[in-house]
């Protein structure tokens, strides 16, 4: 199939960037997308201009790494996929597809498609984790975590970090992210004895990078790629309530 | 016994030996080798910096530790965050000799498994050292909160994997290498919070430099402004992973590369074993010349899903239109004791033999049915999809097939590299002061990996083997003092200045990924799956003529003063054409089949590897022998007190 693309092409950070028009013949639709981009960055290449710039690194939907806005939805048009994993059986011949980079404050764009996600680090930081220096675990074994317990700390801790959720929200809230991780070690004991101080100190970091708040509007948990609920706000703010009265 | 044919392409130099495991029986060693190892007292700790490059299972476990330890730790890797670090994408599980199942597992049925596993031709002190650290990192993830599988209980789960009779793999359903990634990633970034440990994400490693022999620092490229920076520190450690993308195609992810440690090789680091790669016997097969990577389906699958190819070549009716009886389950009748979880050199080889002779099914004919009917018949589509939901999402994404309904389509693909930088029993390189960590190193899988092993090994080495020896080694500090402005550190600095813009003035008429792939598919036919020396004495002068080629005749546009991922790439390929020559002479010299390596000249009478251990029970360490000079071989002996060398039997 034949498809027309407009990219959004900007050389730095400065560079004030605009989109800019590409044809693409013989695209099969087993093609990913990612694909159907390096099939044209090599016409490119070979006609002298610059290839477009856009990350990616397992091609497998696990490291969060690739993230493009595709026709005005993160990850693209197909629910629970990132965009490397989304294949053009997924479009038509002669459609044209608008491709931009994630838009929200503080993911500057560093060029083309590319944006600087620094701030989720940050975030982890600031206290998304357990402390458990190295080599002074106890047995495995020592305390059992119900079954329940155990998966559903799995399931929010399948998040990739991949900001989808902050670039689909009209807000650019980073709540669903941030209740991901407050979610999968809160729900474990080992999490408990900094359960409000995480809560706390990660909403805070995430106020202080720009993210905006939470008002319940639920785009974030459509274009998430894994699937985490937009129910987990609801904890990430029941914990955060809790540590502001355990404080007082 | 090397022919006269292959030294024209390398000399034999003098024999190399570990001198750090100490000569006590092997179950005393670590313990040996951690008492008598010199401490640095912790108000020295701050005083003393170290550089890690990588942030996977390896070195991200490893920059936690050392930072929580009080050193200076600097830590780098290409990806925006530590947090994708190639790790990340396991999926199957981590083994640890923890007996929960109380099936007869030990620390010694491990060692042993891990020995045979990699067909004889790993040392059995690090083998052994890494099977006893193992239950350890189970502790320490579970303590960080890595959610494990569980069973209703409330502990642990286990299942087994290929190649191995007991159930010691732990997992995260088909996520392992995530979660246990993104518990050191945390414990990471609380050091990089609390000051201990600075972070640079979006740089590469392009050289190392040496003062007075030791490494003490590394040249970088900011991949955002495009500025070369060198950073000195007192140790330098390497858990840059594997080199698997030297085939183009492999289940890597894209930005994997043999750069970090192919540049200290050149510097002086042996590289042990090049030639050992690992063929993963169930990924996607290829679907088109666009195609960018392969899919791993972890083989996890192959504790449910039997294996089979149509009895009659060519037969292309629909699978479930097949008979039971003109359906070959090819591995569960060549090896009934193992069946379908046969170690991966040995499903990957019937694989191929069974599309060989032609009945291969899918497009080209490369590809072998995974089939989860009976396992849907007796567990319940449930209970299946409880167990591999996941994969199964994956693999129908990929093809648009439904694996519920139709049997997958699976073929080998490239996947791991057992090869990598020579480490003593200390993890340090050749290069003192160059200590290597995770699958960058070539010290504990011998010729093949066991399933599950590779994310034990990482956190061995990062959480809990490193950082003793590094302290080891930090105790005789300071050394010379040497910052950025040391005449070794400029000099390196100049020549990786110079190599970029001699990359950017070629200004030739074929694509970077064009010579990758090609590469990929001269190494993925003479240095794949099965060998011989006509095939690699060919490949051979492929690749020196395609290296030239690039080096005239490359395209790479834009500048270095910016975000170039077409100068990336070049400097990448450009190390992968001489990692690729060293691994066809490496293969070439090694006259026997072992593991993953293969040699058609070397088989039994019914197709199974035949080892020379007369000849080739060695390390083969290769000593970078300059530009244009052949390859000098050290080699290592391998002894084996502990266990008693066998042929591998699987049958
Ligand atoms: C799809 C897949 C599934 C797997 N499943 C399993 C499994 O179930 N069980 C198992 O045991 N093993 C599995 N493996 C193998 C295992 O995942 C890897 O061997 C292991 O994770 C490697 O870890 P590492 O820390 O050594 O390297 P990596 O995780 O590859 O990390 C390398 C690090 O080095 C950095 N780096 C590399 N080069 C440079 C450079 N030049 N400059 C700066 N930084 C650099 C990268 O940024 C990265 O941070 C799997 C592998 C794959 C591909
Ligand atoms: S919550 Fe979902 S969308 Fe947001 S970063 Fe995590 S995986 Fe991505
Ligand atoms: S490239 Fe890793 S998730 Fe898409």
């Amino acid at each position: 199939m034949n498809i027309t693309l407009r990219v959004w092409r900007q050389r730095n950070s400065d560079d004030a960037g605009g989109m800019q028009t590409y044809q693409v013949t013989d695209v099969s639709p087993d093609m990913s997308f990612l694909e159907m981009l390096d099939v044209l960055n090599e016409n490119l290449t070979i006609a002298g201009e610059d290839p477009i710039a856009f990350d990616s690194d397992c091609r497998e939907g696990i490291c969060g790494m690739c993230g493009l806005v595709i026709n005005g939805l993160a990850h693209g048009p197909k629910e629970r996929v990132t965009t490397c994993q989304l294949h053009m059986r997924s479009f038509s011949d002669g459609d044209v597809i608008d491709v931009e980079p994630w838009r929200a404050e503080p993911f500057t764009v560093i060029k083309d498609l590319i944006v600087d996600r620094g701030a989720f680090d940050r975030i982890i930081q600031a206290g998304g984790f357990i402390t458990a220096p190295t080599g002074t675990a106890p047995d495995a074994h020592a305390v059992p975590v119900p079954k329940a317990d155990a998966d559903a700390a799995f399931d929010a801790a399948t998040c990739i970090g991949c900001g989808a959720c902050v670039a689909a929200c009209p807000n650019g809230s980073a709540s669903l992210f941030v209740a991901a991780k407050v979610t999968h070690l809160g729900l474990l004991p080992q999490g408990q004895p900094e359960r409000h101080s995480r809560a706390l100190d990660m909403v805070a970091q995430a106020d202080l990078e720009g993210f905006g708040g939470c008002t319940q509007i639920g785009e974030c948990t459509a274009a998430c790629p894994k699937g985490i609920q937009i129910d987990l706000i609801s904890r990430l703010n029941r914990d955060v309530l809790g540590a502001l009265t355990h404080r007082a | 016994m090397s022919s006269v044919s292959d030294t024209q392409y390398f000399t034999v130099g003098e024999p190399i030996a570990d001198t750090k495991a100490p000569d006590v029986p092997i179950n005393l060693m670590w313990d040996e080798r951690r008492f008598e190892a010199k401490l640095v007292n912790p108000t020295n700790r701050r005083k003393r910096s170290v550089i890690i490059v990588g942030t996977g299972l390896a070195g991200g476990s490893a920059a936690a530790t050392l930072g929580e330890a009080g050193y200076h730790v600097k830590n780098f890797c290409y990806q925006d965050s530590p947090r994708r670090a190639h790790s990340i994408a396991a999926q199957g599980g981590i083994n640890a000799a923890k007996n929960y199942r109380n099936d007869g597992d030990s620390v010694h049925r491990l060692f042993y498994d891990t020995v045979k596993g990699g067909d004889y031709r790993s040392r059995e002190s690090n083998v052994y050292r890494l099977s006893q650290v193992s239950v350890e990192i189970i502790d320490q993830c579970v303590a960080q909160g890595v959610p494990f599988a569980r069973e209703y209980g409330g502990l642990l789960d286990n299942r087994s994997f290929g190649g191995v009779q007991v159930s010691r793999t732990f997992y995260a359903r088909g996520q392992t290498g995530q979660q246990l990634l993104l518990g050191a990633y945390q414990a990471l970034e609380r050091q990089i919070g609390a000051g201990n440990v600075e972070m640079y994400t979006r740089h590469e490693m392009l050289d190392v430099v040496l003062v007075e022999g030791r490494a003490r620092g590394i040249v970088v490229r900011d991949m955002v402004s495009g500025e070369i920076e060198t950073h000195m520190a007192d140790v330098v450690v390497l858990g840059t992973g594997g080199y698997g993308n030297v085939f183009f195609l492999s289940t890597n992810a894209m930005g994997c590369n043999v750069t970090a440690t192919w540049r200290a090789h050149r510097k002086g680091a042996y590289f042990g074993n090049p030639c050992y790669t690992q063929i993963h016997p169930t990924c996607i097969p290829v679907s088109g010349d666009y195609q960018s990577k392969l899919t791993l389906m972890s083989e996890s699958l192959r504790n449910d899903g039997r294996i089979w190819v149509p009895v009659q070549a060519g037969d292309d009716r629909d699978p479930r239109q097949i008979p039971e009886a003109e359906r070959d389950y090819y591995l569960e009748r060549r090896y009934p004791a193992f069946g379908n979880l046969v170690p991966r050199d040995v499903a990957s080889r019937a694989a191929k033999q069974a599309c060989d002779e032609g009945r291969g099914v899918g497009p080209g004919g490369r590809g072998v049915f995974l089939d989860f009917a009976d396992a849907i018949a007796r567990l319940g589509r449930k209970a299946v999809e409880a167990k591999y939901g996941n994969l199964f999402e994956m693999y129908a994404q990929i093809t648009g097939e439904d694996p519920y309904v139709t049997p997958m389509r699976i073929y080998p693909a490239v996947h791991y590299t057992m090869g990598g930088l020579w480490v003593d029993y200390d993890l340090e390189s050749t290069i003192p002061g160059l200590f290597v960590i995770g699958e960058a190193n070539f010290s504990d899988h011998g010729a093949n990996r066991l399933g599950a092993s590779a994310l034990m090994q990482g956190l061995s080495d990062g959480y809990f083997v490193l950082p003793s020896t590094i302290a080891n080694y930090l105790a005789d500090a300071p050394f010379e003092a040497a910052d950025s402005t040391h005449p070794a550190a400029v000099e390196a600095t100049d020549a990786v200045r110079e190599r970029v813009q001699r990359l950017l003035s070629i200004n030739g008429t074929r694509t970077v990924d064009s010579f990758h792939k090609e590469l990929g598919h001269i190494m993925w036919e003479y240095c794949g799956m099965e060998r011989s020396a006509e095939g690699l004495t060919k490949a051979i002068g492929l690749i020196r003529a395609l290296r030239e080629e690039f080096w005239t005749n490359v395209r790479v546009t834009g500048a270095n003063e910016e975000l170039n991922q077409t100068l990336e790439r070049a400097g990448r390929v450009a190390d992968f054409f001489e990692l690729g020559e060293l691994m066809c002479i490496d293969a070439l010299h090694r006259e026997e089949s072992c593991g993953g390596h293969f040699r058609a000249e070397h088989q039994t009478p019914d197709g199974e590897a035949l080892r020379d251990d007369d000849n080739f029970a060695y390390v083969a360490a290769w000593e970078f022998g300059g530009d244009g000079g052949g390859p000098v071989l050290h080699k290592e002996d391998l002894v084996y007190e502990a266990i008693e060398m066998k042929q591998r039997s699987y049958k």
